[in-house]
């Protein structure tokens, strides 16, 4: 075995080893240097970038990959924890990295002023662990484990500024909310463990039975994971955790949340999926139901807004109404069997994760950087800002062109898709989200008139551009999110399409850990 | 908070051996008995809380510092993951068990049928328990440690 196909074979461990580690060594960097401590967090987030893009890339030429703990055989499929990447893992991996990337870039200038900043670091590092974990895991259990380290270390980023008390009420929120999540979702391992003597995604998904038991279980996991991703009528920490944290530490909130979604997606098309073919078309419904309701919720409440970041935390709820209407949309479609609309439905969610978490991301950095600016976010207060933030008013207005789903950004490719599959589904569905988005422009461009347009406030007279680390982190962001936006055909052939096939395949995924077993 | 009584204090001393021996014991045996790194580590900081307890945590703040509590936390995790990474050099997999029946420390493989516990065994599960022992130990106490020092500033104002 060369270096390389070692490396390779080995790289759903390093995907999630080296920031564990990295998270520990860490505050010992920290002892001896500021700024060495920043390099090395940097350091080893862009070896776990460059790691998951080498796993991508094999995963999506060869096919699912596998790994064993602690043995090198799956002679007891039971206990062995087992890591199973398939295209759809990579997919939500490769936006947790990037997200992660950026917030550390970003974090350089704009927590500078802050102390404790060895805990912080870790906790970023651990944060983004527990996303991969999540994302890569192929064990119930151990999903569970890794749901955990990012609640926890959420909970504490989301409280980080910590002589605020609005942020110690929200990460508050959020550590209730998801405890209460981690133990429906250890609840129904429990179910599952009982029944089919077995922990691991596709050995239970191979001989699950549609029990009663069963049921409860699905209902207890939607519910715990929708909760976690922020889906309405369960939304309701997503926009004091998103407003109240920092914004670096925000931008791999919004990556967290959609390990959540994954984990809701998992279960549909993997678990159920076997039942899902049979009768689907009651979950799609619920799907799209929680969809519509989820963007118009998100929407209009951010109407309502004069708090910036609350304001885009609202936004990003409706964005995750997008994400749940195109899967349950193709959910619906497939009904009877996979069928091409389906698909596409199927990838303009996907597709519209990836948008997401860009976009709303931006919009989270750029008002992290009015706040650095003028420690204001009150949009009542605000105003005339173009005037001295010449880059940060531009990377704004790509962020809002996206994020309202306008050409040539990101967001317009993965919300025609969503709206041409819904529109074959039922019209007034795809009524309701163009209206949505329509809203979305117009909350926004208002936005961009009270913040930046308008005359000169003296106040903000000597309000100066912020660092360029900051302007270097919105940059990487905003020019993902042009090159997405112009040349979508790529991205959609080379990751979202095996993507949606890797997900709506679950009897691949079934007979990948069956001939380790032996077909035991 | 300020320390107790004197008769408080010289019993906590002379306890106290016991507790922490106690609680090693209980790590040192996690792979035989039931117990392991978590729990020997908190009863190792719950014999250290009692010293926290009795002699107040402005002098125990001036003996220990918070600040080499959270170093030691750092290394019990850091020594965990890298036993797990030399499974990897050494062996074939991540957490392999690669010393088992190498020989070496905890190397020996148990005879069958039943007999007397063997400590020396079980490869590098006592290893991890050490080090989870390690990261329970300064976690705990550095937490109580913090909180109760915070309470005795705020009763000075």
């Amino acid at each position: 075995m060369n270096a390389l196909e070692f490396f390779v074979v080995n790289s759903p461990i390093f995907a999630v080893a080296i920031p564990l580690l990295g998270a520990f060594l860490t505050p010992i960097f920290g002892m001896i240097n500021d700024k060495l401590r920043n390099v090395f967090a940097i350091f080893i987030m862009i070896i776990t970038t460059g790691i998951v893009f080498a796993l991508s890339y094999d995963v999506v030429t060869n096919g699912i990959r596998t790994y064993i703990f602690g043995a090198q055989d799956l002679s007891l499929p039971v206990v062995r924890i087992l890591f199973e990447v398939d295209a759809m893992s990579c997919f939500m991996a490769i936006i947790s990295v990037i997200l992660a990337v950026v917030a550390l870039i970003y974090s350089w200038a704009f927590m500078k002023e802050n102390t404790g900043l060895d805990k912080y670091y870790t906790l970023l590092l651990l944060m983004t662990t527990g996303m991969l974990g999540m994302e890569l895991t192929g064990d119930m259990f151990n999903f569970f484990v890794f749901l955990e380290i990012t609640s926890i270390s959420s909970a504490a980023l989301v409280a980080f500024w910590i002589n605020r008390g609005k942020s110690v009420e929200a990460g508050f929120k959020y550590i209730v909310i998801s405890t209460i999540g981690a133990l429906f979702v250890l609840f129904s391992i429990a179910l599952f463990y009982g029944q089919y003597n077995a922990l691991n995604m596709a050995i239970i998904a191979n001989s699950i039975q549609f029990t009663f038991l069963d049921k409860i279980a699905l209902v207890l996991l939607i519910g715990a994971l929708a909760m976690k991703a922020g889906i309405v009528p369960l939304h309701m920490w997503l926009p004091d955790a998103y407003s109240k944290a920092p914004s670096s530490v925000t931008l791999v909130l919004v990556a967290a949340t959609q390990a959540s979604l994954y984990g809701l997606l998992r279960l549909c098309f993997t678990i159920y999926g076997n039942m899902i073919t049979l009768s689907p078309v009651s979950i799609g419904w619920l799907l799209v139901l929680f969809g519509i309701v989820t963007i118009l919720l998100g929407v209009i409440m951010a109407i309502a807004q004069t708090d910036l970041k609350r304001l885009i935390a609202f936004a990003a709820v409706g964005e995750i109404g997008y994400m749940i209407l195109g899967i349950g949309t193709g959910l619906v479609t497939m009904s009877p069997s996979i069928s091409a609309a389906g698909l596409t439905a199927l990838k303009g969610g996907i597709f519209h994760i990836m948008n997401d978490a860009l976009d709303i991301g931006l919009m989270f950095l750029v008002a992290g950087a009015i706040f650095y600016a003028t420690r204001e976010t009150s949009l009542d207060r605000l105003g005339g800002l173009a005037r001295n933030m010449k880059y940060t008013t531009a990377f704004f207005i790509i962020g809002l062109l996206a994020v309202s789903g306008l050409p040539p950004m990101n967001g317009f490719a993965s919300k025609l898709l969503i709206y041409e599959s819904t529109y074959q589904l039922n019209p007034i569905l795809a009524i309701i989200a163009i209206l949505a988005s329509i809203l979305l422009l117009a909350i926004f461009v208002k936005v961009l008139h009270s913040a930046f347009l308008g005359p000169a406030l003296p106040r903000f007279n000597e309000v100066k551009e912020v660092p360029k680390s900051m302007l270097f982190a919105m940059a990487i962001i905003a020019g993902i999110i042009i090159v997405f936006g112009v040349f979508p055909d790529i991205i959609i052939t080379n990751i979202v399409e095996p993507a949606a096939n890797a997900l709506v395949n679950n009897a691949g995924y079934i007979s990948k850990i069956l001939s380790l077993t032996g077909g035991a | 908070m300020s320390g107790m009584s004197k008769i408080v204090k010289t019993i906590t001393s002379i306890s106290i051996p016991f507790i922490l021996i106690y609680g090693l014991y209980v790590i040192a045996h996690g792979h035989l008995t039931p117990g392991g790194g978590f729990q020997g580590g908190a009863i190792f900081a719950s014999g250290l809380v009692m010293v926290l307890v009795a002699y107040g945590s402005v002098w125990t703040m001036e003996k220990i510092k918070e600040k080499n509590l959270t170093m030691l936390e750092s290394l019990g995790a850091f020594c965990f993951i890298l036993i797990a990474f030399l499974g990897l050099v050494f062996g074939t997999v991540f957490f392999n068990n690669y010393l088992v029946g190498s020989n070496s420390i905890f190397g020996t493989v148990p005879a069958a049928g039943s007999g007397l516990a063997d400590i020396n065994t079980a490869g590098v599960i006592p290893l991890m328990n050490f080090a989870v022992g390690l990261k329970v130990i300064a976690g705990l106490f550095a937490i109580v440690l913090v909180m109760a020092y915070a309470i005795s500033k705020k009763e000075e104002k």
